[in-house]
């Protein structure tokens, strides 16, 4: 069996379940794919971590085939994101704070995923705590995008859209705030897919902005997408904000007939401020969902212009609560050369923390102190109710919203690094589905001349994870025949 | 000089709910150091609260019971500050949507009854507890067992006028959580805690000045609060003559009182009080409280102890003290109002109750909730021992085994003969009534006829209703028939 890395968590399904390929072999090729790149001069830097012992877990899975007693993923190799805790395995979150931290239990998805036989294979690079759109902020250093290595992954989720893109794996699972899945996922010409809010159990994700995380999932073919969150998705007891879904049908994707459909193009995030060449792929995509009989439009929705503003007051709020955990006292670094306990937080936090993470910790506490509070944190609360309200009308006359999934293409290393707004504006294309709570998934659409992997964006209803990912399998039964 | 004193309380109750606040955790008081902790009363990364309804209902009934208004929607908030015995950095309270507002409780004062407003109650969550070592290492311990414990904090206006008062404003609400069974509000083991917010209203020249608040803390007991508060305000009168500051130039200060030393000492100057930065918890939506759950509640708040005391009194002519204790329990007070019901004498019924079935528990480690004996067993004790079958002396024992075997005092009294005479002076009595009265069977006993005998003991037992023990009664006649 030739050529396993590269193919799709599907794929490799339809193989084991014929009893074609075993799963050692599955995971042997992905772990020679990673280690083969491990020695290029320019590694990707995907993973932090390749589990030594995925192989023995790849042979449990063979015999369990063999006993008929295998789940419905057994043997399949899916990559992790290093904020999504499994049971016994180190978690850091991309972070020096977190070295040293083996979580003594599992994320409600990985569970619910293992409990099918799924197998962890490695964790993935990740900007610290989250927070980035480039992966550049990772104690490990930064992922490089496999179409050009001098490039950025687009992040937080990096690791896990360079797996993915560069055979590395099948899937990967990534995590949203703000659009950290559907980014990478442009970025790298994957898929990339964020769920309603509720839709997947954040019990075990780290949390960054908790009224925004959501686990996501990145793959070269839709149908991984829906396997993986058929699984994972529906209501936990451990998460109150998860909701009662029922996705376990939503694998195998059918095709969307589009034809009548009407796709709103907000206006704010297609004309002024989006990259020429990203508006070429739009414009591509657009007629092809003309093509098929669908109705795009352009729609003026200017509180989209407000997203980025909203969205660094909320998320760095939340954020700079959820970190105060990691304190030096029970996990974790830990600098005891100080003489109290004042010493001890200032010293394990200051060596602890990136900059990136450190800037969002000031500013969440900024906007949350007393006499700011009114003015920041409740007036983002009070808009981001607006949007909510506007988008949700919006998707009443429309089924989807369409734009790019960022306003550039992929961008050199080291290009925003030092600036931070610059690369906060990254996120204007994606952060309202956060704010809103929508399902959003980043289809590859196509390529810049320099042949970078450029993404387009489509947003449903709540709840409608299927609209989008049935739109988005229409889309990869066309471009995988050419047909586009 | 003429002055006022003014005082507001937080009283904070422990639950003793079986679970903790927002985990699965078991509540108790004490055990090894760490041994009942999770994910998430540890504040591990990932961890997700989950709400536990039996807090919101016992909220609910403690709201009830102190007259307040129950809101119809309430929410959880993050209260944010570092401390190692708080493990997630925040803690998970109630700041702007308590479930509980504007109620009150009536004290008794010399002056008569006086009713102190209660601003609000909220539910949040305990810390664990730093243990620091005294072995001259310097070294600090953290047991998070108590962390998560749910609490109920109870705000009241500044409405009590001195230490007394405020005794008795902290006994009223300790005695209707007993009463309710939703706290065992120990001051000592800290499941119920009380901080007094105390300062003076100074008239001089015809103006009033009012002196800095002092918050008072670490007052474990009612003498020690009655303490605490005495001297705060001696403490306060020199203050004020010494440098006549007033709340104005130096607002509120955090003070502890020290039980040792009787005094009170400076914990926190008003510059370094904490800005708490609160927001809504993101991870709990708010929560809805239905009519339904609020009437239901209402209904088992019933009568309170206080009305109670005084019914018992009037109604069933108890002394004070006998209504107070059976009054402050439920549970007790149904028993001894079931006991009482269709006997003449519940003054009796009362006293067996508080020292018979009181002792009993005490010895067995009971609760009156888990006393399985019936109340009319006691009832239909009481008329045997009227009757004068038994004496009350035997009653007790016939208690003691009718409370651990659960048969009725009827049927102890008939297995253990207990209502046989075996008092000899008794028997003797009889003996010689029918001796006199029947001469010619003496007569024909003595000239040999010892049938004779037979009729006398059955002469005996028609006097003594058959009541009479045989044995000891034919022996003491025979011992008279022979000595005649
Ligand atoms: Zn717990």
């Amino acid at each position: 069996m030739d050529q396993i890395a590269g193919k799709s968590l599907t794929e490799l399904k339809r193989l084991l379940d014929r009893g074609e390929v075993s799963a050692l072999e599955i995971i042997k090729a992905f772990k020679e794919q990673y280690e083969s790149d491990r020695k290029k001069p320019a590694p990707l830097n995907g993973y932090i971590e390749f589990f030594n012992d995925a192989e023995e877990l790849a042979v449990k899975a063979d015999e369990a085939r063999k006993a008929g007693t295998s789940g419905i993923l057994e043997g399949l190799p899916i990559a992790v994101k290093d904020n999504i805790l499994i049971s016994s395995r180190k978690a850091t979150c991309g972070s020096a704070i977190l070295q040293g931290f083996t979580s003594p239990y599992s994320s409600t998805v990985v569970e619910r995923l293992m409990n099918e036989g799924i197998i962890p294979v490695g964790r993935t690079n990740m900007d610290e705590f989250a927070m980035g759109s480039t992966c550049e902020y990772s104690v490990y250093g930064p992922s490089k995008n496999p179409a050009n290595r001098e490039y950025v992954t687009g992040g937080s989720s990096g690791g896990s859209a360079a797996v993915v893109a560069s055979g590395q794996a099948p899937c990967a699972l990534g995590s949203e705030t703000g659009g950290s899945v559907r980014l990478p996922a442009s970025f790298c010409g994957t898929y990339g897919f964020k769920p309603t809010y509720g839709s997947l159990s954040r019990y075990g994700l780290v949390a960054f902005g908790s009224s925004m995380d959501q686990i996501g999932v990145i793959s070269g073919d839709p149908d991984d997408i829906a396997l993986v969150i058929s699984v994972a998705s529906g209501f936990d007891s451990n998460d109150l904000t998860s909701e009662d879904v029922d996705f376990s049908a939503l694998f195998p994707l059918k095709r969307m007939r589009l034809k009548g459909k009407k796709i709103a193009i907000p206006e704010e995030l297609s004309g002024e401020g989006i990259d020429k060449e990203v508006g070429i792929v739009l414009e591509r995509f657009a007629s092809w969902l003309r093509s098929e009989g669908a109705c795009p439009e352009t729609v003026s929705m200017p509180l989209l212009k407000t997203t980025v503003a909203m969205y660094y007051i909320i998320a760095p709020a939340e954020a700079s609560s959820n970190l105060a955990r990691y304190d030096g006292v029970r996990y974790g670094l830990r600098d005891i050369t100080g003489n109290n306990l004042e010493d001890l937080y200032v010293r394990t936090r200051t060596e602890g923390f990136g900059d990136e993470v450190k800037r969002r910790i000031f500013l969440g506490n900024y906007v949350l102190s007393a006499g700011y509070y009114d003015a920041y944190y409740k007036k983002a609360m009070q808009v981001r109710y607006l949007l909510k309200k506007e988008l949700n009308r919006v998707l009443k006359e429309y089924e989807y919203i369409l734009s790019p999934t960022s306003p550039v293409p992929p961008f050199k290393l080291g290009t925003k690094i030092d600036n931070p707004l610059s690369m906060y504006l990254t996120d204007i294309c994606t952060i309202f589905a956060n704010l809103a709570l929508l399902p959003a998934v980043s289809i590859p659409a196509g390529t810049t001349s320099k042949g970078l992997p450029v993404g387009m964006q489509l947003t449903g209803r709540m709840f409608d994870e299927k609209g989008i990912l049935r739109a988005a399998k229409t889309w990869f039964l066309k471009e995988s025949r050419g047909e586009v | 000089m003429k002055y006022e004193v003014v005082i507001g309380c937080e009283v904070h109750v422990q639950l003793l709910t079986k679970t903790k606040a927002f985990c699965s955790c078991e509540n108790r008081f004490g055990g090894i150091p760490n041994t009942r902790v999770c994910p998430v009363c540890l504040g591990l990364p990932g961890a997700l609260p989950v709400v536990n309804q039996k807090m919101i209902e016992d909220a609910v009934l403690a709201g009830l019971a102190l007259n307040c208004k129950v809101a119809a929607v309430t929410r959880f908030d993050r209260k944010n500050y570092m401390y190692p015995d708080l493990p997630k950095g925040y803690q998970i309270s109630q700041y702007d949507m308590p479930v509980c507002t504007g109620g009150k409780l009536d004290i008794e004062t010399e002056g008569g009854k006086k009713s102190i407003r209660i601003i609000r109650l909220h539910m949040e969550e305990d810390a664990g507890k730093n243990l620091h070592l005294e072995d001259g290492s310097g070294l600090s311990y953290v047991d998070f067992n108590r962390c998560g414990t749910p609490l109920l904090e109870i705000v009241s206006e500044p409405d009590m006028r001195s230490p007394l008062e405020a005794v008795s404003y902290v006994q009223g609400i300790r005695e209707i959580m007993k009463y309710l069974g939703i706290s065992d509000c120990n001051m000592e083991e800290g499941s119920l805690r009380c901080d007094a917010n105390i300062n003076l209203w100074i008239y001089e020249d015809d103006k009033r000045y009012e002196t800095p608040i002092s918050e008072v803390k670490n007052m474990n007991s009612f003498k020690a609060m009655r303490n605490a508060l005495k001297y705060e305000i001696k403490r306060q009168l020199a203050e004020w003559q010494e440098k006549h500051l007033s709340l104005m130039n130096t607002g509120k200060v955090t003070r502890g009182y020290n039980d040792k030393t009787g005094e009170t000492v400076v914990q926190r100057e008003k510059e370094e009080e904490a800005d708490y930065r609160y927001f809504p918890e993101p991870d709990l939506k708010p929560i809805v409280i239905t009519k339904n759950l609020v009437a239901e509640t209402g209904r088992r708040v019933g009568e309170l102890p206080a009305a109670k005391r005084k019914r018992f009194v009037s109604q069933y002519g108890l002394r004070k003290g006998s209504a107070s204790v059976l009054a402050a329990s439920k549970a007790l007070s149904d028993y001894f109002e079931a006991a009482a019901k269709g006997y003449g004498e519940p003054v009796k019924i009362a006293s067996w109750i508080i020292t018979e079935v009181g002792g009993y528990l005490n010895t067995e480690g009971l609760t009156i909730e888990e006393f399985s004996l019936p109340p009319e067993n006691i009832t239909r004790l009481m008329e045997i021992v009227d009757s004068g079958i038994i004496s009350s002396k035997i009653a007790k024992k016939v208690f003691a085994r009718m409370a651990g075997s659960g048969e009725s005092p009827d049927t102890i009294v008939k297995k253990l003969k207990l209502n046989q005479i075996t008092d000899r002076d008794k028997l003797e009595e009889f003996v010689a009534v029918v001796m006199k009265e029947n001469p010619q069977s003496v007569a024909d006993f003595r000239k040999g006829k010892d049938h004779a005998i037979k009729f006398l003991m059955g002469r005996i037992m028609m006097l003594s209703k058959g009541r009479a023990n045989p044995q000891v009664s034919a022996a003491i006649l025979k011992e008279k028939l022979n000595n005649g």
